[in-house]
């Protein structure tokens, strides 16, 4: 069963079972701070487990990340030369920071506590 | 109300990359060869074991890194929250910190267990960064390692949280 917020993507790559979100990308389990929401996503799941049956179905959530769906338009659109002085929009243009090739702590406190052996880190070579 | 469909990803990712003068990336297109395994028992009877790709790892365990990392994180279902931490490069991390449930629902998932939803959980949910650029490296290297864990636990069912 694969969770979703990115509709299009699930369906190109053929999930068997799948569940979708509307929501901008990063909590696909449902909104931080609200158990009661990832739960009723969980259960979602469970019932989409015993109730699909035709493969590469999807089962659309009816949660909405807001009262209006204006905040769709704005999701990784190229954004316009001329930049003025507002804000950059969170949702707007490539979101993406550059890509390092050395691990990257969310703080130094996880770095300097980091094992280096760690058993339950599992490195793949190509 | 202004009701619109589903962002479709895909299409927005080639109209941004294109206008900043990158090559269409080759998204994963599988036309009919959607697999199916039909449910053996009941989920109350069911071992449910956990993917997540958002990028999560433990305090304790090396970070993930951001140019095509094929590892993974074994990270027991009965870790504290407070212990998990995000990094990613593709995606906005900051809901997912304050409330890493909202990428790994660990809180959510232990739930169905005490509700009797289902049996158990996997003893430890599976973890990796998934911005990699390589399709064929997941498909050849780190999902058959992970699939490889998920026999081992001997789950009957599993649920992959993408970001």
């Amino acid at each position: 069963m694969s969770l979703s917020s990115a509709r299009s993507i699930t369906q190109s790559v053929g999930a068997p079972r799948a569940v979708y979100l509307d929501y901008p990308l990063g909590q696909t389990a449902g909104r931080a701070g609200d158990l009661a929401e990832q739960c009723a996503v969980l259960e979602a799941a469970c019932g989409a487990f015993e109730a699909l049956v035709e493969p590469g179905s999807v089962l659309d959530l009816p949660m909405r990340w807001a009262a209006d769906d204006a905040w769709k338009e704005r999701v990784m659109r190229p954004e316009p030369a001329s930049k003025g002085p507002q804000s950059p929009d969170p949702l707007a243009g490539d979101q993406r920071t550059p890509r390092r090739d050395t691990p990257q702590y969310q703080s130094p406190l996880d770095e300097q506590a980091a094992d280096p052996n760690c058993p339950s880190c599992i490195f793949l070579a190509e | 109300m202004n009701s619109r469909p589903p962002v479709d990803y895909i299409a927005r990712t080639k109209t941004l990359y294109s206008s900043l003068g990158h090559a269409p990336y080759d998204w994963v297109d599988n036309p009919g060869k959607t697999p199916w395994s039909p449910l053996k028992k009941p989920l109350s009877e069911s071992t449910l074991g956990v993917i997540a790709s958002g990028g999560i790892y433990r305090h304790g365990q090396v970070a993930f890194h951001h140019k095509d990392d094929l590892s993974y994180r074994k990270i027991s279902t009965q870790t504290p929250v407070d212990q998990l931490r995000i990094t990613h490069f593709a995606y906005d991390v900051t809901a997912a910190r304050q409330d890493p449930n909202a990428v790994l629902p660990l809180n959510a998932l232990n739930r169905l267990v005490t509700s009797r939803r289902i049996k158990r959980l996997a003893d430890n949910a599976l973890t990796f960064m998934g911005g990699i650029y390589s399709s064929r490296k997941v498909g050849e290297v780190l999902a058959p390692a992970m699939v490889a864990e998920l026999k081992k636990a001997e789950v009957d069912l599993a649920i992959l949280i993408p970001v």
